[in-house]
């Protein structure tokens, strides 16, 4: 949002009010540096007992709180999580705001003042890590396949959301009865493109935790991020607009061009950055300790700069990290990718929290005014003219999409369009020389509360029970990979026999383009000549050996990173080819075992850790695979004594020995303890980068395996997450390896 | 070219054609005009080199497999007919819902036959598996020349190991559905949307 508009709030800054503790003060310490004159007086002056103990909270105060306040989301937080029932049914969001209700309510009762959600706090340093954790993790594929779809309900459903409303608004208040024939329809229009911009920050929080299919949830997602501009412009609009009172047609016109200038001009700026981005991790091969920050910094900036230029910082977040994603993890090293995504995971979970919070907060605090009339048309309006813009849109929309929306499609993004902090700090910015200003705060409370309550709290058994198709859980694939590359050839290739330039001709264009000179300058070393197939199969092999390595199922003398890649010369330690065999070997054995299903995508900001069902693999078709590739492991072992290995050709092989090693009963399980079902939002997890094992087993669906069994999987999760997690102070010279996305 | 489109191409031709792929009537003409500009030699088939010269093709990693699929088994020359017959493939899904008559064959564009046509890109010698071989080779084609042919080896393995499911060690129809599918059904209907 722009901070132009934050210029006029430029009284309010970070005011965390104090819990007014009662403090004994003595002469702040800091008071007196370098006037020594005057502490040599004090001493002749008084002569006071040395302090040996002194409160002095005015020196920490600000961080305190800050701290204080961060540390009591993140209590909170934990503390729903560990109540099993509340989680399932309630949204953490509600939540969030009930307690911040309370704390508001609270200091209150004190007597201090509940600080308000400022909107420069909001805007600068809330919002941009859950934008960029949505954006650098945004899954590229669904979001181009369907950006028109998207485009056209960012645009123009909002667009349709805010004159609708403004105007219904507008006549309502001309009715008499109302009381509000002061309102003129300038202000009206104002508040309908504050309160008609879905939220992403509510639209995440909610859908997180419902997992529904990807279309519908990149279609709402996509949307709240893309409708920033148009709200930017919007807003930006009225205010002026209502402030001369008068609208010429010269304005209207100036209004469309600012809203391309706007969007494209954030694009632009994203674009940029994320570009200074890649190519500066190109040359950090040597400091890897610092690639994370460089990620954020950059993105940061472009939103900082896009806001300065009054152009959509939200756009411009995006742009950055769509950009530079692929370009800088085929630079950065393993662990610089996982600090990334655990940082932006972890502030965009800490952001959310606290907007919540502040939100229930500022629900206590702030002036109200309040119309029956209004505020409940206001919510009914709001939910109107959603569902009857969805529809109308989709109406249209469907006659140019291939996958066409169904009904049920409609109805989970009309009723996931959900309002959040974003409409509540546009209104808060409003100046107070709006008459009207607390009646709108008020209404768009209402319907943030609303929404956030009444419709996040339903669309979870509303969806079980439309039986809408949920997401389809798949662990990244090389057969996956491969089809989809060999379908983007052969429709390529058919579009140019029929003569069209479409779709997948300037896909393969731009990729063309961008593996000849883009890669060539953004990517490190060698690198940039890599097929994205070989790419993608190595990292996959890599992820896997780690895992192999860390839970021990290969020997711990070889290096934890291995090369497959024979073509860029590496300074690692090479593995003797006969090992190198041996561990594919034994990593493909490990496959067949390791059918388990696994989030591929880790957009979602709570990447949680998901019990599936395990596969029911049975034991003829494992006893069949074991002796497939024994078979095969018989042409290349050499040396270990313990296993067998039977003449080539002969398929009887022994399985006690080989049973400690691959069968899935004995496999090391990784057991998670869950107090709730699968859904639970913010648990990190660890176990994202490495596929998961067959004998996995969610508690709720009650233990299948042994006590014994689970017990192994507690020790092994603790090993494997001390390594997974823990830096060691002398991995990081070695650990050169570009990084994979996952 | 345009006024030879027209009049080449008789009307009754056009209907069976229709009846067959379910391609509309533009589509049908723009085609045909497509097919005769290809159609070098003017004598109404097109040859493997006609389709070479068409430069998309050319730098396609899979143009010659994409050729192939036109010509029917051994010929060398492709008629307008076999030519709509194997583009009819592209159109959007059409699982004979409408057309509930049980002795129509089934369309082309079904979900089964579009899968078909995939699977027997890589699968060219019609044995009705896509051994490790026919991988290697679409692999090869895919990736360039700067990969080894142990890496390659090792990524069909794996893929191999990933989809097999009876062990035979290559990769049958049905698994390749169970392995492909969702895929097929996305990216295969894009296409038609612009062949107005």
């Amino acid at each position: 949002m722009s901070v132009h508009a934050l210029r006029k709030s430029a009284s309010s800054s970070f005011v965390f009010v104090g819990i007014g503790l009662p403090i004994e003060a003595s002469a702040p310490a800091y008071q007196s540096h370098g006037t020594e004159g005057s502490h040599l007086t004090n001493i002749t002056n008084t002569k006071k007992a040395f302090p040996v103990l002194a409160v002095n909270y005015e020196h920490v105060r600000k961080p305190f709180e800050i701290a204080l306040w961060i540390l009591l989301a993140l209590l909170m937080k934990l503390g729903f999580h560990l109540i099993p029932r509340l989680s399932a049914v309630v949204p953490e969001s509600c939540l969030l705001i009930v307690v911040g209700l309370l704390v508001g309510g609270l200091i209150k009762v004190i007597g201090e003042e509940p600080p308000v959600l400022d909107s420069q706090l909001f805007f600068l340093c809330l919002l941009p890590p859950i934008i960029l954790d949505a954006g650098y993790f945004l899954p590229i594929r669904p979001f181009t396949e369907n950006v028109g779809t998207i485009l056209v309900f960012a645009v123009i459903g909002t667009l349709w959301n805010a004159f609708f409303m403004g105007g219904l608004l507008y006549a309502l208040c001309q009715i008499e009865s109302v009381g509000l024939s002061g309102v003129d329809l300038l202000a009206c229009l104002l508040f309908g493109s504050i309160v008609s911009a879905v939220d992403p920050v509510a639209v995440l929080a909610v859908f997180e935790e419902i997992h529904i299919n990807e279309l519908v949830h990149i279609l709402v997602f996509g949307e709240s991020l893309l409708n920033d501009a148009v709200t930017v412009v919007l807003y930006n609009l009225f205010e002026e607009f209502s402030k001369v009172g008068t609208v010429t047609v010269l304005d209207v016109f100036l209004g469309v061009v600012c809203f391309f200038v706007v969007s494209l001009g954030g694009v632009l700026v994203g674009a940029i950055y994320g570009f200074l981005a890649a190519f500066t991790s190109r040359f950090t091969s040597h400091t890897r300790v610092i690639e994370p920050l460089f990620v954020f910094l950059y993105s940061y900036m472009a939103y900082l700069s896009s806001e300065m230029f009054h152009l959509s910082g939200i756009m411009a977040l995006i742009a950055c990290g769509v950009v530079m994603r692929p370009y800088v993890e085929a630079n950065i090293s393993h662990k610089s990718y996982t600090t990334i995504k655990y940082f932006l995971k972890m502030w965009s979970s800490v952001s959310e929290t606290l907007i919540f919070i502040f939100l229930g907060v500022s629900t206590v605090a702030g002036p109200h005014a309040w119309n029956w009339t209004f505020v409940i048309t206001t919510v009914i309006l709001c939910l109107v003219s959603r569902v009857l813009g969805v529809i109308g849109l989709t109406f249209i929309i469907n006659k140019f999409r291939i996958v066409k929306l169904t009904k049920k499609d409609q109805f989970i993004v009309a009723y996931g369009g959900l309002r959040g902090a974003i409409a509540f700090s546009l209104g808060y910015l409003l100046s107070n020389s709006h008459q009207m200003r607390n009646l709108f705060l008020t209404a768009i409370i209402t319907v943030i509360f609303f929404t956030v309550f009444v419709q996040g709290m339903t669309i979870r058994p509303l969806v079980e029970l439309l039986a809408v198709k949920k997401k389809k859980e798949s662990k990244p694939s090389i057969n996956e990979e491969i089809h989809t590359e060999f379908l983007d050839h052969l429709l390529t290739g058919v579009e140019g026999v029929c003569g069209h330039y479409g779709h997948y001709h300037w896909k393969e264009k731009l990729n063309r383009f961008n593996k000849t000179y883009v890669k060539r300058w953004l990517i490190a070393g060698e690198n940039f000549k890599e097929p994205e197939l070989i790419a993608f199969y190595r990292k996959m092999e890599l992820k896997q050996a780690i895992m192999m390595v860390e839970s021990g199922q290969l020997p711990s003398v070889l290096p934890s990173t291995i090369s497959m890649q024979n073509i860029q010369p590496r300074a690692i330690p090479r593995v003797s080819k006969k090992r190198e065999e041996e561990i594919r070997r034994i990593l493909r054995a490990n496959l067949q075992n390791n059918k388990q299903k696994m989030r591929s995508r880790s957009y979602s900001r709570h990447t949680l850790f998901d019990a599936d069902e395990e596969d029911n693999v049975s034991e003829v078709r494992l006893r069949k695979t074991k002796m497939e590739m024994e078979r095969r492991m018989s042409h290349y072992l050499t040396v270990p004594a313990n296993r067998e290995s039977p003449r080539p050709g002969v398929r009887r092989v022994r399985f006690e020995s080989d049973n400690q090693v691959f069968s899935a009963d004995s496999f090391p399980t990784v057991h998670f303890e869950q107090p709730s079902p699968p859904s639970t939002p913010d648990a990190v997890s660890l176990e994202e980068e490495v596929p998961k094992r067959p004998s996995l087993r969610a508690d709720i669906e009650g233990p299948r395996g042994n006590a014994s069994d689970n017990h192994q999987g507690e020790l092994d999760y603790q090993r494997l997450a001390r390594c997974l997690s823990d830096p060691g102070p002398n991995k990081d010279k070695e650990d050169d390896d570009p990084f994979m996305s996952c | 070219m345009g006024s030879r489109a027209s009049t080449l191409l008789r009307e009754e031709e056009i209907e069976e054609i229709k009846k067959e792929t379910g391609f509309s009537h533009s589509q049908i003409t723009r085609l045909y005009s497509r097919f005769t500009s290809l159609d070098k030699g003017e004598n109404g088939t097109l040859s493997r080199e006609d389709f070479q010269r068409i430069p998309e093709l050319a730098i396609n990693p899979l143009g010659d497999r994409i050729i192939n699929a036109f010509f029917p088994e051994g010929e060398d020359q492709v008629n307008f007919r076999g030519f709509m017959r194997t583009l009819a493939h592209f159109r959007p899904i059409e699982d004979n819902e409408k057309n509930k008559d049980p002795i129509a064959s089934e369309p082309l564009n079904s979900r089964s036959n579009k899968l078909l046509f995939a699977f027997r890109l890589y699968d060219l010698d019609r044995d009705d598996k896509i051994s490790r071989d026919e991988l290697l080779q679409v692999l090869r084609m895919m990736v360039g020349v700067n990969i080894s042919d142990e890496q390659l080896g090792s990524i069909a393995d794996r893929t191999i190991q990933e989809a097999d499911q009876n062990g035979d060690n290559s990769i049958s129809f049905n698994e390749f559905i169970k392995v492909g599918n969702f895929l097929i059904f996305c990216i295969f209907g894009n296409m038609n949307y612009y062949l107005t």
